[in-house]
């Protein structure tokens, strides 16, 4: 099967491309050594230290055996085909997968040395430090400024009003919103374009202060303007958070990461330097992926 | 070419049948909800038909010569004197007066155009004002339920006439000089059950509606809510859940007479609570509607959406603050109209509450949630099952007053969910 594709779409491409070689493609699972990432997993300054990470949904595994340093305000995007894990594996750094009953996790995940799937650990505090924006915009349906202070008054962050307002206005200039709603804090959000409402909900997550942004293919439900505010958004917030970032685009993982990861059904296959990940690939998947062969 | 015009040949002759598929499926709808508005229609006007004069009284309004030789009455203000008054003689006289050729010794047939309970009337008119004593009033009184029925009925041969020819043309003729007057029936919001259909009311239902109702609200509300938010939130899945699940709706369609027996042997045999009282049918029903509360309310849970969650979630919202702050507000409107319409059930429910004693024969209008009680649909039950006819009218009448109720309750179910509703 593989090969067929292969030979197929290589034909197709032909006229564009120069230097593909027609090459002699093997079914994935032959070359995919289990536990082996080729390029730089590991960082030396890691903000998460995720060694011989495996998740299964019931008996099905997910993710084999992936380890990967995410160091201190880098941003990192995860890419791959769909299915290959990347979400899964993005989901476990806050323990967002703890409400899907079947999900198990082993492995040892460490946020800056401390174990996350600690039994003893707090959800709420990991969370609180490990924020997460999803891939289609989820503004809670109150309004815009109740929508970026939940976080804060739950968290008790703010004792005055006055504090919280300040919270609130920052986290809308953070995220390139306070200009266009600072006039209608009390609209309800769901009233919002959807670029905004993505905007918003980055407003929100880092309206607690995490250290860390999780972005689940943040732009997939938006247009192309809206999507270039947000990775404008993206490399601003690159200065004091650590990002980690799903994208299926990858002109996108190109502009916004400074690493890129890619997996390939539920392994880890490729960690690099962005540029060197899209320009010399080491590993012929990571290869195929990019030059458009699969995914 | 000529294969390409055959194939649209064939398109447009599917088409045709297509075309006639729906035609007939919406013939078929429409002939569906014609034959419900039939029906429903046909409720409405029987109903109403019958009905309607259940919500008039005859009255008889005269002079009344309050005369204290004729009473054996020298001072009201003296309850032995009162009980020992003739107050029936004073309204005989004054209808004899006001009947040109009656005399004495039709005495009898001119008392059976005036209700019973009319010198009931007289006396607590007279002990609520004793200088009335010696004066002449016009007062108005309920006349006898065979005038009422004669008046409202007169040419219906389902209804038997009581009155005689000589009393007919009495009334006639009282009722042609304004004498005998129709007019609305507030005795029937006023009172309770009584033996004489024309002072029969309904208020003492509709009070023991509204404590059961209240009973059955406060308990079933909570404890539905709290289940299914156990249920849906924080149970963990498992064979016992599942087996609690499979249960609740089993329990759902359990027949209410079922429930009337449980009531009757935990609550009244096992736990001594007094019968017919609104504690016990509350109870009753909130058993009854329990199911009903649990179900919708785990549907209205369900259907928020999961993004939702995950974003308060992804805050750090612990799973207490995840359902108060978010899933509770957006899940209520759905809860609030499955109560409604549970409660709306319970409303119109009759086979426990015959179980647990409540369809006791009780003048009283309750007051308070221990007192015997009936409730609309038994007195519905009760006055339906009555050989005297103008209970039947009654009945028609009850019934219209519980539908009122019951649409009510649907129409502010309806208002309660587009009011509350939120997009997202």
């Amino acid at each position: 099967m593989n090969t067929v594709n292969a030979t197929i779409a290589s034909e197709v491409s032909q006229p564009d491309e120069v230097a593909v070689p027609v090459q002699e493609s093997k079914p994935a699972e032959t070359i995919i050594e289990e536990g082996k990432t080729v390029g730089k997993p590991f960082s030396d300054d890691p903000k998460f230290k995720l060694r011989d990470v495996e998740v299964f949904y019931g008996d099905a595994p997910a993710i084999k055996k992936i380890s990967l340093d995410i160091g201190r305000n880098e941003v990192i995007a995860f890419i791959g085909p769909s299915g290959c894990g990347k979400s899964t594996f993005l989901r476990c750094l806050n323990r967002m997968n703890d409400s899907i009953d079947i999900c198990r996790v082993r492995g040892s995940l460490k946020l800056d040395d401390h174990d996350i799937y600690d039994p003893k650990r707090d959800v709420v505090e990991l969370r609180a430090r490990v924020g997460m924006v999803f891939q289609k915009p989820n503004p809670f349906p109150k309004s815009i400024y109740d929508n970026v202070a939940y976080g804060p008054r739950i968290h008790g962050l703010a004792n005055r009003k006055s504090d919280l307002d300040e919270i609130v206005e920052n986290s809308l200039r953070k995220a390139g919103l306070w200009d266009e709603v600072k006039d209608r804090l009390d609209a309800n959000a769901t009233g919002m374009s959807g670029g905004q409402q993505q905007r918003l909900c980055i407003a929100r997550a880092i309206a607690v202060s995490p250290e860390v942004v999780l972005m689940d293919e943040p732009c997939s439900a938006l247009d192309p303007i809206a999507t270039a505010k947000v990775e404008e958004l993206i490399a601003e917030l690159s200065e004091s958070y650590t990002i980690v970032i799903v994208t299926h685009s990858m002109q996108q993982a190109a502009r916004v990461s400074h690493r890129t990861a890619y997996f390939h059904l539920g392994h880890l296959v490729e960690v690099n330097e962005t540029n060197k990940v899209f320009t010399s690939p080491e590993h012929e998947l990571t290869e195929s992926y990019i030059t458009g062969r699969f995914g | 070419m000529n294969n390409q015009r055959s194939q649209a040949e064939i398109v447009r002759q599917s088409l045709k049948s297509r075309y006639r598929k729906e035609r007939r499926f919406r013939a078929y709808g429409v002939l569906a909800i014609a034959i419900a508005l039939g029906a429903l229609l046909t409720l409405f006007t029987d109903i109403i038909g019958k009905g309607y004069t259940g919500f008039l009284k005859t009255t008889i309004t005269m002079e009344v010569q309050l005369d204290g030789e004729m009473m054996y009455l020298d001072d009201p203000t003296d309850e032995r004197q009162i009980k020992m008054a003739d107050f029936v003689e004073p309204l005989v006289q004054a209808l004899i007066k006001e009947i040109p050729g009656a005399t004495e010794d039709d005495r009898d047939q001119v008392r059976g155009l005036i209700n019973p309970y009319a010198s009931v009337t007289l006396r607590d008119a007279l002990t609520a004002n004793p200088d009335w004593l010696g004066t002449s009033r016009t007062m108005t009184f309920l006349s006898h339920t065979n005038v009422d029925v004669y008046v409202k009925h007169a040419g219906d041969d389902a209804y038997s006439i009581k009155l005689n020819d000589q009393q007919k043309a009495w009334v006639d003729e009282l009722q042609e000089r304004g004498v005998i007057e129709t007019s609305f029936n507030d005795v029937f919001f006023s009172g309770g059950d009584s033996r004489d259909p024309s002072r029969a009311g309904i208020l003492g239902a509709i009070v023991g509606s509204l404590l059961t109702m209240f009973v059955t609200l406060i308990l079933s509300f909570p404890i539905g809510v709290a289940a299914a938010i156990y249920l849906e939130e924080f149970a963990p899945q498992n064979k016992f859940t599942d087996f609690i699940e499979v249960n609740i709706n089993n329990l759902a369609a359990v027949p209410s007479i079922i429930f009337g027996l449980l009531g009757l042997a935990v609550f009244i045999n096992l736990f001594g609570m007094p019968r017919s009282v609104p504690v016990v049918g509350g109870l009753v029903l909130t058993l009854m509607t329990l199911p009903t509360i649990i179900i919708s309310s785990r549907a209205a849970i369900k259907s928020v959406p999961p993004s939702i969650r995950e974003a308060a979630e992804g805050i750090g919202a612990s799973k207490m603050q995840v359902v108060l702050h978010h899933v509770l507000p957006l899940a209520m409107p759905g809860m609030l109209t499955g109560s409604i319409i549970g409660m709306a059930q319970a409303l119109g429910e009759t086979a426990p509450l015959l179980l647990i004693g409540m369809v006791a024969f009780i003048v009283d209008v309750p007051d308070g949630f221990l007192d015997s009680a009936t409730v609309l649909p038994v007195q519905v039950f009760l006055w339906a099952g009555s050989p005297e006819l103008a209970f039947i009218e009654r009945a028609s009448a009850a019934i219209m007053v519980l539908l009122t109720f019951l649409i009510s309750m649907n129409a502010l179910a309806i208002w309660m969910r587009k009011r509350l509703e939120r997009r997202w």
